[in-house]
């Protein structure tokens, strides 16, 4: 009865995030609030995939900007050519060159359905390329989490670089609809929080499933002794593969989804401080834990978004601070104390004794 | 002629700045295993000493010699307070070294943000560097020239220490059997401390050459973190020669691409480039093969 209940547990914990998500906050929520929230919870879909590949996986990857830029840059674009129109070319363009053709690559872009598909081939194409070479070749560890770093780096100075075709650090805005409906309507943006909130619980049920297959099994194995995974006949390289992929899909479904809240696209929101900032809440809620990362990025995006507003250069310093103590003291992040007390209040509700006497006579 | 003269000898200048910053991280992250993100924000301190002892001193000319051993110390200091305060916890954890230490870096950058204006401060070329050399009819900076001798006396202080001093064996007995060393009485502890005095002092240096050519603000450390990592990943861990070699040749390369592309794809090539090059030697240019599985 206990095992049956313990493995239903993170189900009914998921069915409380989505009556919280889903019920609770629109009912209570003011408009600008709701917004902000469902903001918060594109971070979110970053971070769970985050604890997929990192907590799970032992891959630290400080680049998960690449893929969210991959799908919000899908997303603006598709937004950027609905506002102006059949045949329209965005005002920034206009404004670089009044001649310029509209570039081939924005094209297919005014097509919602390729918009939908890129947003989550995009990320499937390169992270698997990506994630081949680096992964077939035993690239691991330090070397891994600076390399995707680099290619944050890399991808956010290029988009700078290319104003005529990105907007460069202006970034792409000015959006006036999202797939036919207009976003000056609160009961359109209540819609798209509703959309947000699904895929976020979408995401907690897809690696809740992982975690509890072989392959999650696997991840952890690979995680703790890649060597005996490889003895043992399977090859660790795929396995890593497979949640770098997910993860990656992950971030690009949050950023193609940033792009509608927050209503600017721009490299600040991918590079690699971005990019950190991902790991941030991940590092806090717990890597590992399956409702760790999702918590950690609510709460990390609701202290940003609070605390920056009134004291910029504060916040920098609580994140700094919060990355140095939760490395140093907690690396497990909250969640580490969640399952320490959980498992204690286990103890006394099948009246055995934990192994500590202190918590059970206390 | 002008075209192939010019970026080689910029990006040469730019391949010894490289040169000086990767050399710390090669004995931090090469020879400790430790990663300091923190490093960037260590060059960046070292300009900013530049910049202060050059308020301090009436002279340009004199201070920007007087800045580089006091930069030295300066984040040499940094270094020790971080490995005392944050790094010594987690020897045996090199992934948490390297988030704690972004933490660092960021504490750093909003200090450095909020004590200095910024928009920056500008560190004022001393006359006897602002002069240029006629190299083939390329009018070649100085002060160019200057960096590349510096990376070389740097570079040859910290391989003769390496090599002729009783520290440097200490350090290379630690690297090489940490336990063994210890059973031989050398004081572990006390050479992960000066090693990385030594690293995060290396990175004051390169930081008064780079506020010579570049703005010191405080995204300065930023900038050149990313590269450096990818300087010392593709030379291999464990031997100087390599990160000379691949600091020399993503120097040179970025000046080549940023003079027939533009300064931000030439980098985003270099990084592929330099993906691509891990690819085909994982470990390196150089590597120390041992029959561990690692």
């Amino acid at each position: 009865m206990i095992t049956r209940l313990k493995s239903s547990l993170p189900l009914l914990g998921i069915a409380a995030l989505a009556l919280a998500l889903l019920v609770v906050a629109p009912a209570v929520l003011s408009d600008l609030r709701l917004n902000n929230l469902a903001k918060y919870c594109c971070w979110a879909m970053v971070a769970v995939g985050i604890g997929l590949t990192w907590g799970r996986g032992g891959m630290l990857v400080m680049g998960q900007g690449v893929f969210f830029a991959l799908g919000a840059y899908a997303m603006g674009m598709h937004m950027q050519l609905e506002s102006v129109g059949d045949g329209g070319i965005p005002t920034f363009m206009i404004l670089y060159d009044p001649l310029a053709p509209l570039p081939a690559f924005w094209e297919p872009f005014r097509s919602g359905v390729f918009t939908i598909a890129m947003i989550v081939v995009a990320p499937v194409v390169v992270a698997s390329i990506l994630g081949f070479a680096i992964f077939k070749r035993r690239v691991k560890g330090a070397y891994f989490a600076i390399l995707t770093q680099a290619l944050a780096v890399a991808l956010a100075t290029l988009i700078s670089g290319t104003i005529k075709y990105t907007g460069g650090d202006t970034g792409l805005s000015g959006f006036t609809s999202f797939f036919g409906y207009t976003l000056d309507d609160p009961l359109n943006r209540r819609l798209i929080f509703t959309i947000t909130a699904t895929l976020l619980i979408g995401c907690l049920v897809v690696v809740w499933q992982l975690y509890r297959s072989r392959f999650g099994e696997l991840l952890v194995a690979t995680r703790d002794a890649e060597e005996r995974v490889r003895f043992l006949g399977y090859d660790p390289a795929n396995v890593k593969l497979v949640a770098f992929v997910v993860a990656a899909v992950m971030a690009s479904i949050g950023g193609a989804m940033f792009v509608p809240i927050a209503g600017i696209m721009a490299p600040k929101s991918m590079d690699a401080a971005a990019s950190i900032f991902f790991i941030a809440g991940v590092a806090l809620g717990g890597r590992a834990a399956l409702f760790g990362p999702v918590l950690g990025a609510l709460a990390v995006g609701y202290g940003q978004s609070t605390l920056s507003e009134q004291w910029p250069g504060t916040w920098i310093y609580v994140l700094g601070l919060l990355f140095v103590v939760v490395t140093i003291a907690l690396p497990g992040g909250i969640a580490s104390l969640a399952t320490r007390g959980a498992g204690v209040m286990a103890g006394l509700l099948v009246g055995r004794r934990p192994s500590h006497r202190k918590a059970a006579s206390a | 002629m002008d075209s192939l003269i010019a970026p080689l000898l910029n990006g040469t200048a730019d391949g010894a700045l490289l040169l000086i910053a990767a050399l710390g991280l090669a004995l931090t992250f090469g020879q400790m295993g430790v990663i300091n993100m923190a490093h960037g924000e260590f060059l960046l301190a070292g300009a900013l000493t530049g910049y202060v002892t050059q308020q301090m001193v009436a002279s340009t000319n004199l201070s920007i010699l007087l800045a580089l051993p006091i930069a030295f110390v300066v984040a040499g200091a940094l270094g020790v307070v971080l490995e005392a305060t944050v790094i010594r916890w987690m020897y045996d954890r090199p992934l948490d070294t390297l988030l704690a230490t972004v933490g660092v870096a960021m504490i750093l950058r909003q200090l450095v943000l909020d004590t200095f204006p910024s928009q920056g401060v500008g560190v004022v070329t001393p006359d006897w560097l602002d002069h240029q050399l006629d190299v083939f009819g390329y009018e070649w900076p100085l002060r160019q020239l200057f960096t590349i001798l510096l990376a070389g006396a740097c570079l040859g202080a910290l391989a003769a220490v390496l090599k002729f001093t009783s520290f440097g064996r200490q350090i290379r007995a630690t690297v090489q059997n940490r336990a063994l060393a210890e059973t031989l009485g050398v004081s572990t502890r006390m050479v992960d401390r000066v090693t990385f005095f030594v690293g995060s002092g290396l990175a004051g240096v390169a930081g008064v050459a780079i506020s010579l050519i570049a703005a010191t603000d405080s995204t300065l450390g930023t900038k050149y973190i990313v590269s450096a990592f990818l300087v010392v990943v593709a030379g291999g861990l464990g031997q100087l020669k390599g990160t000379i070699i691949a600091a020399w040749v993503v120097g040179v390369s970025t000046a080549f691409f940023t003079d027939w592309t533009t300064g931000s794809i030439a980098q985003v090539i270099v990084f592929v480039l330099v993906v691509i090059f891990l690819q085909v030697r994982p470990q390196g240019l150089f590597t120390v093969r041992t029959r561990g599985l690692a």
